[in-house]
């Protein structure tokens, strides 16, 4: 207890200095936990955007199905196993989708889309589809309705109740073709799927396809904060891996895991280069403090205080500033997190754009997740503890007479 | 049985060109209870001398035996330990712990030799008073004057009961009242509790009050009177 107040003391000493080390860490790590939790938050928001509005974390498809992406790689729909899955650790619902591509006609115009047989209920429970209607009303069961984009129905100049007709080639090279009208107009935040996406009731969807009771994957949604990993685990044991495969969203994603990868090392590199100034700044106040207590360190040690005893303090001295000013740097932080959490910065002009293309909202809000303060938080009292080091390498080497010579 | 005994001791400085012999074969006996001045010119080896008799520097040769202990078996960490157990310190500059009150000072000495703190805290406060500080026991160092600071480190060097305390140069930097209180306390904590003092001084008032002056010259005893 001693050891803790003198070093308490210590520190106190020479206030200016102690200020300015604490202010220094504390912006340091005020600087590299907001601009990592903004990075990751937009991170989590372009995973989110994405994984989560359609993907779902984790997706179950027929063995080869995510490789060769068509119908006839579909498996049958099973109750028992439906059932098997659904039971499985962290699974919270799960979306039964038949997806395929289609040609679409309205009047002389024609697009190619992507036409995917939903459960509406469970599918908006997953993504929130019927909050995204923007015109005309959500899909109900067995009917042969669709919602279409925002972006097919302004290019082929469709309203909704029209009527528009879809040809493709369904399971083992049937031919499609079906006639269905507009219910609902959706407008998604990505532009791919505003152009492209088409949505029908499952039913309606497996026959005109004539799959009979067959599914392309289930989308599953997962209990808040589960590992995906953890999950597919327990689901792959679940399931007859000879049938099935499960997939996490970071395999049938990995461009959006690699763009934030490369955008991540950007900050990872601004982060380090914080990390550098702060340790020069500790190692300054640690070779001053040496520096002035050489006459003091050679009386203690002539004394009988031990160089352990010593070495105690001096780390404790170093603990404490570093721990001051991180805990002060997460605490300032932590307002500006919760307000830009609340309130996310928008991006606007080309930034914004080139997000909404690639199917992100451009909004940077920030992470709340502690683990990211906790993280920069023990990497600064990392910092600090090893450049510590040379203040115990200086007592070990410390010679009491000569130090004790004013 | 003597408390320190050397034999030819030797302590020769070979940082510069030439050798310098600081110590040149020192012979010396010192009792328990004595009220010992080392004194002679600046260079003559009393600083040296001191500081091998406190366990802080080596012998080049010779023996040196302190309460029946050869130290110069005794390695880096045995030595701290040794200095703590048995000899008190008492410097020219007071050397406190600045941040430290009078008693936390003088409690810091049992703090590291594991005492309670009850025991402590009842020794600091009789000793402070002893040392006529009963009022300052709550001061910083800065909040004393350099006669209070160099009493309250005597009562630090006596804080862990000691077999004697080195006291180098201790009046340096004390005005006449302050040296002559410092060595009434000194004088009377020799007679009543036989602690034995052992200081290096200039000081003709610490010489006149000491009861054996060694005189060093160029590293020998010139002359050992025993008053």
């Amino acid at each position: 207890m001693i050891y803790l107040k003198l070093a308490w003391k210590n520190i106190w000493r020479n206030k200016r200095r102690s200020f300015i080390t604490i202010g220094s860490i504390l912006f340091a790590v005020f600087f590299a936990v907001f601009m990592r939790s903004m990075q990751l938050g937009m991170y989590a928001k372009m995973i989110d955007s994405v994984v989560r509005s359609y993907y779902g974390y984790v997706q179950v498809h027929a063995k080869g199905y995510w490789e060769e992406q068509s119908l006839d790689n579909s498996f049958e729909r099973k109750s028992d196993d439906e059932k098997a899955i659904s039971s499985s650790e962290n699974v919270l619902n799960i979306i039964p989708r038949l997806e395929g591509f289609a040609l679409l006609s309205a009047g002389d115009k024609v697009r190619g889309v992507s036409l995917s047989g939903i459960v509406p209920d469970s599918e908006n429970e997953l993504s929130g589809l019927k909050s995204k209607i923007v015109k005309g009303t959500y899909l109900e069961k067995n009917y042969n309705e669709v919602v279409i984009g925002e972006g097919i129905a302004e290019q082929l100049n469709v309203k909704v109740n029209d009527t528009i007709a879809m040809i493709s080639q369904g399971y083992h090279a049937v031919s499609a073709s079906g006639k269905f009208v507009v219910k609902g107009i959706a407008k998604f935040s990505s532009s791919q799927i505003n152009n492209t996406a088409v949505f029908a009731p499952l039913s309606v969807t497996q026959d005109f396809y004539s799959t009979g009771n067959r599914l392309t994957s289930y989308a599953l949604q997962l209990k808040e904060g589960s590992d995906s990993k953890y999950t597919i685990g327990k689901l792959s044991k679940n399931t007859d891996n000879n049938i099935y495969e499960v997939l996490p969203w970071e395999e049938m994603l990995p461009e959006l895991v690699q763009i934030i990868q490369a955008d991540s090392s950007g900050g990872e590199i601004m982060v380090f280069i914080l990390y550098m100034v702060i340790s020069f700044g500790i190692f300054g106040t640690i070779l001053m403090m040496i520096a002035e207590r050489q006459y003091e360190f050679g009386i203690l040690l002539s004394i009988g205080m031990s160089r352990a005893k010593l070495i105690l303090v001096l780390l404790l001295e170093s603990i404490m500033i570093t721990l001051i000013g991180v805990l002060s740097g997460i605490l300032v932080s932590r307002p500006f997190m919760y307000y830009f959490n609340a309130h996310p910065i928008t991006l606007t002009g080309r930034a914004a754009d080139t997000l909404r293309k690639f199917g992100f909202e451009p909004e940077m809000p920030t992470l709340l997740d502690f683990s990211v303060p906790l993280t920069h938080g023990t990497a600064v009292l990392m910092i600090a503890i090893t450049l510590s080091l040379y203040s115990v390498i200086s007592i070990l080497k410390l010679d009491p007479v000569k130090a004790a010579k004013r | 049985m003597s408390l320190i005994i050397s034999q030819n001791l030797y302590r020769v400085y070979n940082a510069t060109a030439v050798p310098v012999n600081a110590l040149n074969g020192v012979n010396l006996k010192i009792e328990e209870g004595e009220f010992t001045a080392i004194v002679g010119p600046s260079g003559s080896g009393k600083t040296t001398l001191l500081n091998i008799l406190g366990g802080l520097d080596s012998p080049s040769g010779g023996t040196l035996e302190i309460a029946g202990n050869d130290i110069s078996k005794l390695n880096g960490n045995q030595l701290i330990d040794f200095r703590l157990k048995n000899i008190g310190f008492v410097f020219q500059a007071y050397n406190l712990i600045p941040v430290l009150s009078a008693r936390e000072n003088v409690e810091f000495i049992m703090l590291l030799q594991g005492w309670e703190k009850k025991e402590r805290e009842d020794r600091a406060v009789q000793l402070l008073e002893e040392v006529g500080l009963k009022e300052r026991i709550h001061n910083k160092p800065s909040e004393l004057s350099g006669g209070q600071q160099q009493r309250v480190a005597v009562a630090r060097a006596l804080a862990s009961r000691p077999r004697f305390v080195l006291a180098d140069e201790p009046t340096a930097n004390l005005d006449s009242n302050s040296t002559n209180n410092l060595l009434d306390i000194m004088s009377m904590l020799n007679k009543e509790e036989k602690m034995t003092f052992i200081f290096s001084t200039h000081d003709q008032r610490v010489i006149d009050r000491a009861r054996r002056v060694i005189t060093l010259e160029d590293g020998q005893i010139k002359s050992d009177i025993i008053k």
